[in-house]
């Protein structure tokens, strides 16, 4: 049985009919053509997916599309604003916290959420964080460094 | 790696709720944390899927001097950033990760049953309960000793739902702890061990718990009021740890006696400093 959900995402209310099956991950790339949004093992423990849901961080993966209808989501596509990158998205680049870019999507939710909610972090809060989030390329020293240097640009700018 | 179809249901109140399990005696889906990735490796295939999360009366916390009891919708982060419960709130920060607390419930996570989950050992050293509704009867509360039936299993019977449970809170001069070996920061545990120590006035130990985690079928509860010294030895005798790919059963059972010495050392130190 299909069921008609409305998602708003990144700002926008999308009306969309999915099986009740539907991931929330397949439901933004397949349904709504978000690709920013990546699938890495489906089962929870990549954190490719992350994206957020009415602000705070959760597995796409393992969310159901339907289950969250009516829900606000941000997804990578959302987080820059007038064209230009976020604070999260400068700091990354800035620090070569990415290589091949493909957890970079889960990664930059993921910070996004941790610096709204806890803007100064310490080295410890921060792998705490980021824990549940996999980069096979930078072996994670630039990525903890774009969240202190991310840190630095949301104060500069508050 | 794509969950199999299945008919969903979201009732909006709990009676709705109750009566929609009663007739299809479905699976109950609260954070979906670890049903889902089962579904996605189609290692369970539900015909039905009845969503609790639109349920007000199970997105509930009441927080009182004895303890706390907690809706079936209720989220791991909702119990922490609460901080209603010291060692409940511990063992939280052990649970997987950030972001998987964020949409996991507390209730899930015991009516999954993981015989390597954390959450089940609180509620055993604790002898706390779980409460079970079903449509037309009257709610029963579940004490933790019978709650946990074997590995994956719970006392929760087809057509009934876990719609709270309750953990007692930590009394005078008392203090908790939870010990455990991962291999990976938020994996599930090799071994865990779970303490709640009590003094006396004197300030010898009056009563300790000990509740031991990935080392039988359940969460093994063990009682060394008695010997506290030799706690290690003890619980590595009333444990039956089983090996597999990340340890044998030896370790298993050389490193929960280590946990257990260790969880009570510190359960000891809180339950002096609280006692001051």
């Amino acid at each position: 049985m299909e069921h008609e959900i409305t998602l708003v995402v990144n700002g926008t209310a999308r009306r969309v009919t999915v099986p009740a099956r539907r991931l929330l991950s397949d439901c933004l790339r397949h349904d709504l053509g978000l690709t920013g949004t990546h699938v890495g093992c489906e089962h929870g423990v990549c954190g490719c997916c992350t994206v957020l849901l009415d602000g705070r961080p959760v597995r796409s993966c393992l969310t159901f599309a339907v289950s969250v209808d009516g829900a606000e989501l941000t997804t990578v596509e959302g987080l820059s604003s007038g064209g230009r990158l976020s604070p999260v998205q400068r700091a990354f680049a800035e620090c070569h916290g990415l290589q091949c870019g493909f957890c970079t999507p889960g990664f930059l939710c993921t910070v996004t959420a941790l610096l709204e909610e806890n803007p100064a972090p310490t080295e410890e809060e921060v792998l705490e964080g980021i824990s549940g989030n996999l980069c096979r390329c930078t072996g994670y020293q630039n990525i903890v460094k774009a969240v202190h240097r991310a840190a630095e640009l949301l104060a500069e700018e508050a | 790696m794509k969950p199999p179809p299945f008919e969903y249901h979201a009732p909006r109140d709990l009676g709705q709720a109750l009566s929609t399990l009663a007739e299809v005696r479905g699976k109950v889906l609260a954070g979906g944390q670890s049903l889902i990735p089962m579904l996605n490796m189609r290692l369970a295939a539900p015909e039905h899927l009845v969503d609790i999360n639109r349920v007000p009366e199970l997105a509930v916390m009441e927080a009182a001097p004895d303890g706390v009891r907690i809706g079936a919708a209720v989220r791991h982060a909702e119990v922490e950033r609460a901080g209603v419960h010291p060692l409940l709130v511990r063992a939280l920060k052990l649970v997987a990760h950030p972001v998987i607390r964020n949409r996991g419930t507390v209730v899930g996570s015991l009516a999954h049953a993981d015989p390597a989950a954390e959450l089940p050992a609180v509620l055993a050293v604790l002898g706390g309960s779980v409460r079970l509704a079903r449509a037309g009867a009257p709610e029963r509360d579940v004490g933790a000793a019978e709650f946990f039936v074997g590995p994956m299993e719970s006392a929760v019977q087809e057509g009934e739902l876990a719609v709270s449970a309750y953990f007692p809170a930590l009394g005078p001069r008392t203090g908790g702890a939870f010990e455990e070996v991962t291999r990976r920061h938020g994996d599930y545990a090799l071994a865990g061990v779970c303490a709640v120590v009590t003094l006396g006035e004197d300030g010898a130990i009056e009563a300790a718990r000990l509740a031991c985690i990935g080392v039988g079928p359940v969460p093994v509860v063990v009682d060394v009021t008695g010997s506290p010294d030799d706690a290690a030895r003890i619980v590595s005798e009333r444990t039956e740890p089983d090996g597999d790919v990340h340890a044998s059963a030896a370790y298993r059972r050389h490193l929960v006696g280590v946990l257990a010495e260790r969880a009570l050392r510190n359960a000891t130190r809180e339950a002096q400093a609280r006692g001051a």
